[in-house]
Formats: structure tokens, C-alpha cells, sequence
């Protein structure tokens, strides 16, 4: 699946984008979070509070609970600050 | 029900986009317009500019979908919606929300609702420059109250 990056979460991570394959046992947003964290030190900065950090799945925001089976796109991002 | 719902890097013309909803129509008895503009200055300190950073698809397919939630909760005749990305500098628009109607008060409601969202829902986030450097700004909470009062 392809994971997308923005904001403040983009610069620490240190990439816009990218594939990746994680193991079946990661099954929800909050599972590949923690996943992702495990990746290196810019993701575990990007990631070192979860709780701020918002997902959407395919272009729709989704909560830390669901599932990522199926996914083609997840993204994550700060609180937005449009408008 | 007219709608458009454009990201751009150019300014807009908030008169030029209330004339285009609005030409040939007779029943529209109410237009509001909002437009955000960018102050020079952010938590009392100064910034030269912001810069706007989306997330393309996404943020074209939320404001619709608010869009047409507006138009679900009140009876709107047309909505448009313009959000611009990029670097913006203090006195330039960022934003703006027109929404029409028969009467005032759908019309008044549908914008208010639109910007809570746009502020809180919509994949945007401002960076902006301070003479200290870059820093990205914060969401608010008073932002996330405002959006909480329509659900």
C-alpha cells in the first residue's frame, strides 16, 4: 500500500511518500503507526505522539481503531489548519 | 444546485465569483460571502507570509462532501468554495465561502458551517515564516468547538 505524508509529519519522516508492505499482523491505523515508528528515528519523531496524529484511508479521515485491510492509500498528518 | 469547489494557487475575485452564482437567477434572495485573509501576524508575532500545504484529492473530495451536507441541513440555491495553497503574504485572501439562498438565514448558517469544517476537516495546513524561522501552526481548540456545535 502506499503511505502518504504532510505537513510537519512529511519534513520528520523525511520523505512525501512511499510502499510499503507491513506483516498481516498489523491490522488497524494505530498497529502500522507503531509499526511505522520501528522504521527509524524520523518516524519515531514524526509518531512520538500518536494521539495527535490523524489518518484517512483512501481521502476519508479514519479513527486509530480501524481496520487498514484493502487500503490503497493511507495518509497522515498533524490537526489540519486550513480555512 | 450550483456548485464549484476549486484549490488554486492564484487569488480569487470574491465580486466576480458572487456574480457568476448569481447571474440569470431570480430566486436567490440572500448571498453570504466569507473571506479569510492573511494577517501579518500569528500569536502576536509578526510573519511575512504563509505558505499553505494540501493534500490535493482529499481536500477537493471533504469540501464537497461538506458541501453537500449544507445543502442536506438547509435549503442553499448554491454554494462555491475556493481555497488557495502556496505562499500567501499578509493582506492577500486565502479563503473564500459564498453560499445563496431564498432567505438570510439558510444562507448565513450553510457559510458558518462550511468554514468551521473547512478549519478543522479540510487536508490544510499553514506554515509560516517568522523572523525566529518556519514554524507550523498549531490547531486550535476554539476551532474544534466551533465545528462541534453542528453535529
Amino acid at each position: 500500500m502506499k503511505v502518504r505524508y504532510f505537513a510537519w509529519v512529511r519534513e520528520r519522516v523525511g520523505k512525501t511518500d512511499e510502499e510499503i508492505e507491513p506483516p498481516s499482523s498489523v491490522a488497524t491505523v494505530s498497529d502500522l503507526i507503531a509499526w511505522l515508528t520501528k522504521r527509524g528515528e524520523g518516524y519515531a519523531y514524526a509518531f512520538e505522539n500518536p494521539k495527535v496524529i490523524r489518518a484517512a484511508i483512501d481521502k476519508t479521515h479514519v479513527r486509530a481503531e480501524t481496520k487498514i485491510a484493502g487500503a490503497g492509500e493511507i495518509a497522515f498528518f498533524p490537526p489540519m489548519t486550513g480555512g | 444546485m450550483p456548485t464549484t469547489v476549486q484549490l488554486q494557487r492564484e487569488a480569487f475575485n470574491a465580486a466576480a465569483e458572487v456574480a457568476k452564482l448569481t447571474r440569470g437567477r431570480t430566486d436567490i434572495g440572500a448571498v453570504v460571502t466569507f473571506t479569510g485573509v492573511c494577517r501579518a501576524d500569528e500569536n502576536g508575532e509578526k510573519i511575512s507570509a504563509l505558505t499553505l500545504e494540501h493534500y490535493p484529492d482529499m481536500a477537493e473530495a471533504e469540501i464537497t462532501r461538506h458541501v453537500e451536507e449544507a445543502s442536506k441541513r438547509w435549503p442553499v440555491l448554491g454554494v462555491t468554495v475556493i481555497h488557495r495553497y502556496g505562499r500567501i503574504t499578509p493582506g492577500e485572501d486565502i479563503v473564500l465561502v459564498v453560499t445563496a439562498s431564498s432567505h438570510r438565514e439558510a444562507a448565513l448558517a450553510a457559510a458558518s458551517f462550511l468554514m468551521d469544517y473547512l478549519k478543522t476537516r479540510a487536508p490544510f495546513w499553514k506554515q509560516v515564516e517568522k523572523p525566529s524561522g518556519k514554524t507550523w501552526v498549531e490547531a486550535k481548540a476554539a476551532d474544534d468547538a466551533a465545528a462541534e456545535r453542528w453535529k
